[in-house]
Formats: structure tokens, C-alpha cells, sequence
């Protein structure tokens, strides 16, 4: 069963959506509670969380980190900007390697879904302006290709 | 794994930089001359684009001329799928988080 998908919309965002078997209110908990979060956001096999702090409160910080066991790591920092409990979380981050990216703005929805929840991540791509800048200067042929194949980036993933 | 081809990408003058590669090599003078900003910075701008394997140099006597490296931007659908990796395999354990969540612990 294909239950996550990864979309973009326009050249500027971002959707990534997921089904979830239990409430919007227990998926929300998860999001903004670090002990929850410490669970399960670990990104690739083999990657730990070192850091982990959230303030689910509008101004409220968010730092984690995470490393790879060895040498590789890095961390996320960023600012809770509103938030609906159980419902909608809107914040800005953004990733330091160990420059930072410019800031990524993330509006998170939880909706219901029959007995479960629809979860919605909707993120501004940081560089989507700038990369049709890009394009407009004439790069090559190959590189708009690529260029071109990011945009319709509608593909999903099976997760089960 | 890393976004770092990613966060090459984000940045209006690492950009600037490509696109000026984009239609050959290039000394860092050369790519210094249009910008209002020193050589070191232009230089950091370069070691960060080619650690993300965007670009590649040589050595030519003293000089180190860039040019896009041929499939710097394809590994951006490479950087894609990782995040789609990345993403299936959080949901996959917060499914088993929320599942084990205290009932009615939700308050």
C-alpha cells in the first residue's frame, strides 16, 4: 500500500503527505513532544539523534542534531510560529552543514482521517527562486534537463 | 547521504558561480571578477560546490581552474529520493511510536 507521497507544487513547494491509524491528536503529540520525537525522527538507517529540543509554543526554539555514529552529523535549528493543537503546526527551519540554509518554512496539517489521520507537510523549497534565475541565464541543455526533471516530482514511495 | 548538494544549491552567489561554469572552465579570477566580493570568500563558495561533488578542479601550475562536474546536478534526483527515503522511514517508526502510546494518555 503506497502511503506516503512526495509532490511538488508550482516551483515553490514541497507536499509530502502520510495515513496514520490513530488520532490527529496523538500524530501532533509526536511532532512537538521530544520525547516522541527522539523516537522516530532519525532519518536514514543508521543515524542517532543527539539533540533534541522543542518549545511548542508560538516563538518557541527547536535544535536537533543528529550524527551518523561517526564522523558525519549535523543539526537542524528553528522557531515555532503557530500552532493549533492537534491540528496545525506552522514553523521555520533550517539545516546548519555547518553553514545554514536558508530558511525552509513548514506548515504541518493534521487532519482526520475516518478513525486515523491524514498528515500534510507543506515546505517552501529554499532555493526555488533562485534556481529559475538559474535557468534563465542559459545553462546547458543537460543541466535544464535535470533541472526539469525535478519539477514533476510526483512520485511515492511504498512505505509498508 | 546528505542534503549537501541541497544547500550547495541554496545560495544566490554559489548559483551565480554555476551558471558562470556553465559555459566552461574557469580560473577563480575569473570567477571573482564579477562579483563585489573577495577571492577567499568566491574560494569558499567553490570548496563548498565541489565537497557537494557539483564541481571539479585541476591543477594547472599554480592555478586550480573549476567546471561543472557532469553529473552534479543528476545526484539532485539522488538528493530527492533520499528525502523520500529519509521520510518513509520516520513515518515508519512513528507508526510504531504512536501505536505504542499509553491510551488516553493524549490529554
Amino acid at each position: 500500500m503506497t502511503r506516503l507521497t512526495l509532490t511538488t507544487e508550482g516551483d515553490q513547494h514541497v507536499i509530502v503527505t502520510r495515513r496514520f491509524a490513530v488520532s490527529p491528536a496523538d500524530v501532533y503529540r509526536a511532532h512537538v513532544e521530544p520525547d516522541l520525537i527522539r523516537q522516530w525522527m532519525l532519518g536514514p538507517d543508521g543515524w542517532v539523534m543527539t539533540d533534541c529540543q522543542s518549545e511548542p509554543k508560538p516563538g518557541g526554539k527547536i535544535r536537533f542534531a543528529w550524527s551518523d555514529g561517526g564522523n558525519g552529523g549535523f543539526s537542524l535549528t528553528g522557531e515555532y510560529q503557530m500552532l493549533d493543537p492537534g491540528k496545525r503546526i506552522v514553523h521555520v527551519e533550517r539545516m546548519h552543514l555547518p553553514d545554514p540554509t536558508p530558511d525552509n518554512h513548514i506548515e504541518t496539517t493534521f487532519t482526520p482521517d475516518g478513525p486515523g489521520t491524514l498528515l500534510t507537510l507543506r515546505m517552501t523549497l529554499p532555493d526555488a527562486a533562485t534556481r529559475a534565475a538559474m535557468l534563465e541565464t542559459g545553462m546547458e541543455d543537460g543541466m535544464e534537463a535535470s533541472y526539469a526533471r525535478i519539477d514533476p516530482l510526483l512520485l511515492a514511495v511504498d512505505a509498508g | 547521504m546528505t542534503p549537501d548538494k541541497f544547500a550547495a544549491l541554496a545560495d544566490p552567489t554559489r548559483l551565480a558561480l554555476l551558471s558562470a561554469l556553465a559555459t566552461g572552465e574557469k580560473t577563480v579570477n575569473e570567477l571573482t571578477a564579477p562579483f563585489d566580493m573577495s577571492q577567499p570568500a568566491i574560494s569558499r563558495h567553490l570548496k563548498i560546490l565541489q565537497e557537494a561533488g557539483l564541481i571539479m578542479r585541476r591543477i594547472d601550475g599554480t592555478k586550480r581552474p573549476c567546471r561543472l562536474a557532469p553529473d552534479g546536478l543528476e545526484q539532485i534526483e539522488a538528493w530527492a529520493n533520499m528525502m523520500r527515503r529519509t521520510y518513509a522511514a520516520n513515518y515508519d517508526r512513528l507508526d510504531q511510536v504512536l501505536a505504542n502510546l499509553p491510551e488516553g494518555d493524549a490529554t
